[in-house]
């Protein structure tokens, strides 16, 4: 089944030049600072970001297994805060402490790499546009990692769509492994640990920035006691045939490549998974405890005890990964994740990597940036002679992450590209073509005025006299360009539209 | 299977965690990154936080997911 992909992530916060800050309202700033401008700039026209997020058809409690327990912590919607829908179908708010933003749904990985830095881009407009909101002096400052390295943790949740007939026990058997062992492309990397009786000495640096926090295998939860094959059974699209892949393991990540092969490779997991292609379940003994050693393994050489009695390194288990998708190629075709040389590149970044990580780690220094980040740091730390516990190394750790271009060291490190400026300029602003997204952000684009609120599956409109009138977009592979540009280009007003669609 | 221990086969043995940290810019692309990060490192100072021991105090995160 065609993987349609989306990204959330939640960002760091700080305001600088402030005593004392409030992480939720500083949130808001920022966002309404961004709604304001995008508001300026439409001058004459409608203020279209403004449109809000219509929670009907939100239910985060539910759960994949088919259980529903009073006791699982579901995480909680909170509705008066800021939460705006753009023109480039995305979703943009204050989620808890922090602002997060989700890319609109995306129908390949390279397609997410693009709207994935448009996310960026747009974080660092509402910076910018935040300035002239603050008493002088004092400026917000955006992260975009997933610790702070004092035991709190904020995610970079990944969601991919499946067949609803997939056993979930069939997907948790052969995600899990995926998900342990693709941290050494996935990861963030980290100066030390958060994990309880962690020192320095311990780790003093590791490849990851979440693995501290997982302490279960399989669960509903996202912020305490957190799983590693989340169970979040909310399609947000038609229930009866399609699953959504809640993924809350991962790092966020700066690199492109990395981006790219976190994405790509777990949706041709998923893809092979589907479609019964992966013969050998490599799940480990300890799964939690697999994942942490994974993390912290620098040499990349640490073997993981498996259930089937072999033992097997993360890059193993990935090479073997990577071998039943090249078959899989073959004899399927890559399809399911976009245009032919989408699925190629993946193939080609993967084995790159894992030939890299096997004989240079190194080496990989403008693709990975747990690599990149060490490599900076250890240049650093070498030079002058600094202990892995110095502030110092922190703080380049942090501003690793600064999304001010002027201070990043994610900007600074060469990392390779795989979008152009101009492409992710323009999908701040503009949907993908190619999913419901599209079809989303074209009627905010023309009728904002009109619509009272959207989320992932349905757009509401107003348009006078009549009752509220819901638009269900309960397929995420329809309300494309090429499935309703027409109609779209032929429907001169909101009415028209709704008469058309025989809503 | 048998593509990927010949792979195995034809890898260095590391031994040390240090290793890494060690590990020789081999390639000429390796030769590039080093002397990018050399570059990096020599003006790297005006970049940093100033004051890193609060920077990293003050940075704290709490309530996410």
């Amino acid at each position: 089944m065609r993987k349609i992909i989306g990204v959330e992530t939640e960002f760091g916060i700080i305001v600088r030049g402030a005593a004392e800050s409030n992480p939720i309202a500083a949130s808001s700033v920022l966002i309404n600072a961004y709604v304001q401008e995008l508001a300026r700039a439409a001058e004459g026209q409608r203020p279209h970001a403004k449109v809000g997020w219509d929670f009907e058809g939100e239910h985060p409690d539910i759960d994949a297994r088919g259980i529903t327990s009073e006791s699982t912590m579901a995480p909680e919607v909170e509705t008066h805060l800021v939460n705006a829908v753009l023109t480039n179908g995305a979703r943009y708010y204050v989620d808890h402490a922090h602002p997060e933003c989700s890319t609109p749904e995306c129908a390949d990985p390279r397609s997410i790499v693009v709207f994935d830095k448009a996310a960026e881009l747009i974080l660092q407009r509402s910076m910018r546009a935040a300035i002239s909101l603050l008493p002088e002096g004092q400026e917000i400052v955006v992260y975009k990692n997933n610790s702070d390295g004092k035991g709190n943790s904020y995610g970079c949740h990944e969601n991919y769509l499946m067949d609803r007939q997939v056993p979930f026990g069939r997907i948790v058997s052969h995600v899990m492994p995926h998900f342990i062992s693709r941290q050494v492309f996935t990861g963030a990397g980290k100066v030390g640990s958060e994990a309880v009786g962690m020192t320095a000495d311990d780790v003093p640096f590791q490849l990851t920035q979440r693995a501290d926090f997982f302490e279960e295998e399989v669960g509903l939860e996202t912020t305490l006691k957190r799983p590693i094959v989340n169970t979040r059974d909310e399609p947000h699209a038609d229930a009866q045939r399609y699953r959504r892949l809640h993924v809350i393991v991962g790092d966020a990540n700066l690199s492109e490549v990395a981006t790219f092969l976190k994405v790509g490779t777990t949706a041709l997991v998923l893809a092979m998974i589907e479609d019964e292609f992966l013969p050998r379940d490599l799940t480990p003994v300890a799964p939690v405890a697999a994942l942490r050693k994974v993390s912290y393994d620098m040499t990349l050489r640490a073997p993981i005890d498996l259930v089937d009695g072999t033992r097997m390194t993360a890059v193993e288990m990935q090479w073997e990964y990577l071998d039943r998708a090249k078959k899989y190629a073959e004899e399927h075709g890559l399809e399911c994740i976009g245009a032919p040389e989408v699925g190629a590149e993946v193939l080609r970044l993967w084995e790159h990597v894992l030939s890299g990580l096997e004989t240079d780690p190194m080496s990989l220094a403008r693709q990975l940036d747990w690599v990149a980040k060490y490599r900076v740091i250890d240049g650093y730390r070498t030079k002058h002679d600094l202990r892995w516990d110095d502030a110092r190394l922190r703080a380049m750790d942090l501003q690793y992450h600064d999304l001010r271009p002027e201070r990043s060291l994610a900007a600074r490190v060469g990392l390779d590209r795989l979008t152009t400026d101009a492409e992710v300029a323009r999908a701040v602003t503009e949907p993908p073509t190619d999913t419901r997204a599209w079809f989303r952000g074209k009627c905010l684009q023309r009728w904002a005025s009109q619509i009272v609120a959207a989320n992932w599956d349905s757009i509401v409109f107003d348009i006078g006299g009549d009752p509220l009138r819901r638009v269900p977009m309960m397929d995420p592979t329809r309300g494309t360009e090429a499935h309703v540009g027409r109609l779209m280009a032929e429907s001169t007003t909101s009415a028209e539209l709704l008469d058309r669609l025989g809503q | 299977m048998a593509e990927r221990e010949m792979k195995k086969k034809s890898t260095p043995a590391r031994e040390e965690q240090e290793v890494v940290d060690e590990a020789p810019a081999t390639s000429e692309q390796g030769e590039k990154i080093k002397a990018e990060l050399d570059d990096l490192l020599d003006e790297i100072d005006g970049v940093l936080e100033s004051n890193a021991e609060d920077f990293v105090k003050s940075y704290v995160q709490k309530g996410g997911q």
